[in-house]
């Protein structure tokens, strides 16, 4: 294929680095430096993709990020982005791109049937099917959703690596033109270390060598993407282009988090269109973008050119397209007049018209044709084959405005201009407004069809669609935007937002200032997500604790399931069996004969200090001084507002020192709170507070054979239930606790972590040798269910008072804990709480059902866990249920909805299992 | 992110600190359940400059006081809560 638009000489490309790429299955050449748009319309390609919602062919529009039309898929299979603007892609060997959002064909798109009844879309549209009653929106609710959405999600994990990367400099200086070098250099001769971000390619080895000598760096294809609080400035590297298999390190994208002492921002400025009907067909193009075409990648676009203007951009334009040896048709300013040297070099050569507006583009998908204008008078009718236009410019304020900057307005420009910083942010050159040709020009010429004559184009919002808008009473310019949905694709309204802002300003008659803008958000320009996640992928989404015994759990087959930040054994499997299968056996073992299980992970803390009873009796809302040296108890802590959020064991090891135990993945939680009591609320206490969580390795030995195996072990008698005691298990000194989680006779055995192994593996073989299990956290659950016992995560959900739960007797009768306040609200001594309540039934009982006294019935509580009955036949499940200790007996429904289950069960005191406890007291 | 300089370890990126509460939510264990239910529930809710309690959990853990606008995240002022070490 001839690239017949390429000129023979001239432009910022390597002619001696030929590179092959795809575009629609179809095998094109550029140059190294071309990007896809210029090596595309070298090929005088001019139909890139089709718009959102009417399907309309559309082109390339600009030359550079600000792109709302030309979106392209660029890569294959994981290594694939959709979106991806062919103007800010370059190309390399075997880049594939796809257009979108057509079908079958770019060039035939059923689709595109949409243009023929746009008028019964318009702006608005979804919210008028709301409006329109339920069965409105259910009917559009299928079409609607399945054209939503440009380009298609990929399909494949993404094979490559992205990482996070923090640094911090004397001055980040935003764009490396003119204003933004200048900048840098002059920071670097005042000593200071200096960052330098370009998001285009671009050679600068003189500035870039004296910003590394002076400690700082350049990086280039690197986009500035946030600006928040304190100096952070998020920035976001490419180092290879989309979909681009990446080098050894196999990196595509960084995330750099750059603190920056000073800001200086020469972010530029963004060239508006014009508005006349059909200004979105393939060859319109931004004045400055075909000058870019021209002079940096030497494509001249078009043959014949139309310039339409209202600056001396269009001029600029002209007189490069004239050198190019391209032919101007006409200049038409909008201006009633113009001098100056460039206007006269262009009057020399090319008919010049005057106080002259477009009206209208000819042409389709084959690009324009041709343009009717207005000019002295009468209307022109133009043939060309490219538009090239110019609205005027806006300064890109974008990061100023992220960090909380104010906008001033330019009336030469017509536009804003960043004002007072907040964070002592500069913005330097055109994103100053420095510079910029003066001249704009926002109002359709009259007789302009209006439904045709396009402001945001990615979104397919016309000048029609916002006047729409008004006069259904959309005043304020954050709801003209939601509404006609203006400045919310992909490309944020770069082009557009000031046009629409100038209709409405219009329309109401005010200033533009006046009506104000709407916010700036991050990002600057659209992050794919693979960079926002860094390292943070698989495995590593968390920091991953291992258990003291992981390597020995691994041996013995465990599934593992994760707790915290924690992996703990699910089950242990034999060969062939099922989940459910392993934890019925383990479960089952515990109350036949004998069990042991890691419960290393519970959070630990050691309270020691004379007043660590009295600190204890804050934190926890139980008792902790009547406690006798040697015993232990179950506890439980509050909230402020009084609804308990974790509960565990408290042991007093000595006069002045107690060891506490609560949930695993509380632990985090717990950590805080006791310091926040410690620190905030009573330091005048002596008393500390040691997190040993991971100091602890433990082990629980349950069942029937529990004593007598506690007692071989340790060659001395076992402790009594709640009580604790020292000793030697396989030479290792060990703490054991006599405390009861299964609802059989239990002890949890401590051992220092480094030291635990040797104390497993004898409890281990001593259990395996009475034939017992190890069992997992679900036969944990299964056995704790049976037994009653709430658990925070299911039953302690944050909502529930001790008395919900059953644990109104075990308050501290003196109070003076936290969330004692809390609790003596009205609402939570109510007499119509749900409380905890067993449930039986001869089905399996789903968990999370509703709980009603008929199917029709509102929900009266829920099932908070369920499982088998592990002695007996059926299912036994925890509820909350409203008023629930009055209805023993009840028959209720448990529906789950969701799961498609229901089952009848009646309610039951929550004790399955040895409800006085006999099994393991003394 | 904001960033905070604690007293101890200097200016520190906002995620090493936790968020616990603005001050004037503080609520003493000796409070009554009146005085306690304001302070949580019925508190000002103030445009700028306003003392919170924050901790350097992922640093030293040291208990902070910080004056921030709640309107612009500026920070005035860094204090060691009253009693830290």
């Amino acid at each position: 294929v001839t690239a017949r638009w390429r000129l023979p000489t001239g432009g910022v490309i390597d002619r001696s680095r030929p590179i092959t790429f795809n575009f629609d299955g179809r095998a094109y050449q550029g140059f190294a430096g071309d990007t896809l748009a210029s090596a595309l319309l070298a090929h005088g390609v001019k139909l890139l993709g089709r718009s959102f919602k009417y399907h309309r062919p559309r082109g390339i529009l600009s030359a550079g990020v600000e792109e709302p039309n030309a979106l392209v898929s660029v890569g294959e299979g994981g290594r694939y982005e959709p979106n991806t603007r062919a103007t800010d892609v370059f190309i390399y060997e075997g880049l594939t791109a796809v257009s979108q959002n057509r079908w079958p064909s770019l060039a035939f798109d059923l689709g595109s049937v949409n243009r023929l009844i746009a008028r019964f879309i318009p702006a608005g549209f979804y919210y008028k099917t709301f409006f329109g009653g339920p069965r409105l929106w259910l009917f559009f609710e299928h079409f609607i959703r399945r054209a939503a959405g440009l380009g298609k999600a990929p399909r494949r994990p993404d094979p490559d690596a992205f990482e996070h990367r923090a640094a911090f400099c004397d001055v980040l200086v935003v764009g490396a033109g003119p204003a933004g070098l200048a900048a840098a250099e002059e920071a670097v001769a005042a000593g200071q270390r200096v960052i330098l971000v370009e998001q285009d390619r671009r050679d600068m080895e003189g500035t870039g060598q004296r910003i590394a000598a002076a400690g700082g760096r350049v990086l280039t294809r690197t986009t500035a993407a946030g600006f928040w609080d304190h100096g952070l400035v998020t920035l976001v590297q490419r180092l290879v282009e989309a979909g681009q298999a990446p080098g050894k390190d196999g990196l595509v994208q960084r995330l750099w988090r750059v603190r920056a002492g000073r800001v200086i921002l020469a972010t530029g400025a963004i060239e508006r269109p014009l508005l006349f009907s059909g200004n979105d067909t393939p060859g319109v193009m931004l004045s400055s973008a075909v000058r870019a075409y021209v002079q940096r990648f030497a494509v001249l676009p078009g043959q014949r050119v139309v310039i339409a203007t209202c600056n001396d951009d269009g001029y600029a334009t002209a007189l490069a397209v004239l050198e190019a040896g391209g032919q101007i048709a006409a200049l038409l300013d909008s201006r009633p007049s113009a001098d100056g040297d460039i206007v006269g070099k262009v009057k020399e050569r090319a008919p010049v018209h005057f106080g002259a507006l477009p009206l209208a583009a000819t042409g389709g998908a084959g690009g324009v044709t041709g343009l009717e204008a207005l000019a002295d008078g009468r209307v022109l009718r133009l043939a060309c084959d490219l538009i090239a236009v110019s609205g005027g410019f806006t300064p890109v304020t974008h990061l100023h405005m992220q960090a909380g900057g104010t906008l001033a307005w330019n009336e030469a420009l017509a536009a804003f201009v960043p004002a007072a910083a907040r964070q002592g942010q500069v913005s330097v050159g055109a994103g100053a407004g420095e510079g910029l040709p003066a001249g704009f020009s926002y109002d359709p010429a009259p007789g302009v069809r209006l439904k045709t004559a396009f402001v945001d184009y990615q979104n397919d919002v016309t000048v029609a669609d916002l006047d729409l808008a008004w006069r259904e009473g959309y005043r304020s310019v954050e709801h003209m935007k939601r509404y006609t949905t203006l400045g919310m694709a992909t490309d944020q309204g770069k082009t557009s937002n000031l046009m629409g802002l100038a209709r409405l300003a219009k329309a109401e008659g005010r200033p533009m200032p006046e009506v104000g803008l709407t916010t700036f958000r991050p990002p600057y320009t659209p992050v794919t997500l693979g960079t926002l996640a860094g390292e943070a992928v698989g495995d590593d989404v968390a920091p991953h604790r291992y258990l003291p015994l992981h390597a020995r759990h691994l041996k013995a087959g465990a599934l593992w399931q994760p707790s915290g930040y924690w992996s703990r054994p699910r089950a242990f499997p034999r060969p062939g069996e099922s989940l459910e299968v392993a934890a019925l056996r383990e479960a089952r073992s515990v109350r036949v004969t004998l069990g042991l299980t890691d419960v290393s992970s519970l959070a630990k803390f050691e309270i020691a200090g004379p007043d660590a009873a009295a600190f204890l009796e804050r934190v926890c809302a139980t008792t902790a001084a009547k406690l006798a040296v040697g015993r232990g108890r179950y506890t439980f802590m509050l909230r402020e507002d009084g609804f308990v959020f974790d509960d565990g064991t408290l042991w007093r090891l000595a006069e002045q020192r107690y060891l506490l135990t609560s949930s695993t993945g509380g632990a985090d939680r717990m950590t805080a709170h006791l310091s926040y009591v410690r620190r905030v609320l009573a330091p005048e206490m002596r008393v500390s507070v040691v997190g040993v969580q991971e100091h602890w390795g433990a082990a629980a030995l349950a069942g029937p054979f529990a004593r007598a195996c506690v007692h071989e072990l340790m060659e001395s008698e076992a402790p009594r239930h709640m009580s604790a005691t020292t000793g030697r298990i396989a030479d290792i000194p060990v703490m054991v606790l006599a405390v009861s989680y299964s609802g059989e006779r239990a002890f949890e055995i401590y051992a220092a972590a480094p030291d635990i192994d040797p104390v497993w593996t004898a409890l281990a073989c001593a259990t395996l040798a009475r034939g017992g299990a190890l069992y997992g956290l679900e036969a944990l659950e299964l056995l704790r269910i049976e037994k009653g016992h709430p658990e925070v995560g299911a039953e302690i959900d944050g909502r529930r008072t001790p008395a919900d739960l059953g644990l109104a007797k075990m308050l501290n009768p003196r109070g003076g804990y936290v969330g004692a306040a809390g609790l003596s609200r009205p609402a939570l001594q109510a007499k119509d709480r749900q409380t905890l309540v067993g449930l039986v039934s001869g089905e399996p009982i789903p968990e999370g059902a509703m709980l009603a006294p008929s199917a029709g019935a509102d929900p009266e509580g829920h099932v908070s866990s369920s499982g088998p009955r592990l002695t007996g036949q059926g299912a036994v499940a925890l509820g909350l249920l409203a008023r629930g200790g009055e209805r023993m007996g009840e028959t209720l429904l448990a529906r789950s909805p969701t799961r498609g289950k229901t089952a009848q069960v009646r309610v039951v005191a929550p004790h399955f299992h040895d409800p006085a406890g006999e099994r393991y007291r003394d | 992110m904001i960033q905070i300089r604690c007293p101890w370890c200097g200016p520190r990126s906002g995620d090493e600190f936790t968020f616990e509460r603005p001050m004037d939510s503080l609520v003493t264990l000796d409070a009554p359940a009146e005085v306690a239910m304001a302070r949580l529930y019925t508190r000002e809710n103030p445009r700028g400059l306003s003392w919170e309690l924050w901790r350097h959990a992922y640093g030293c853990r040291a208990w902070i006081r910080v004056s921030r606008d709640t309107a612009t995240h500026e920070i005035a002022e860094v204090a060691l809560l009253e009693g830290e070490p």
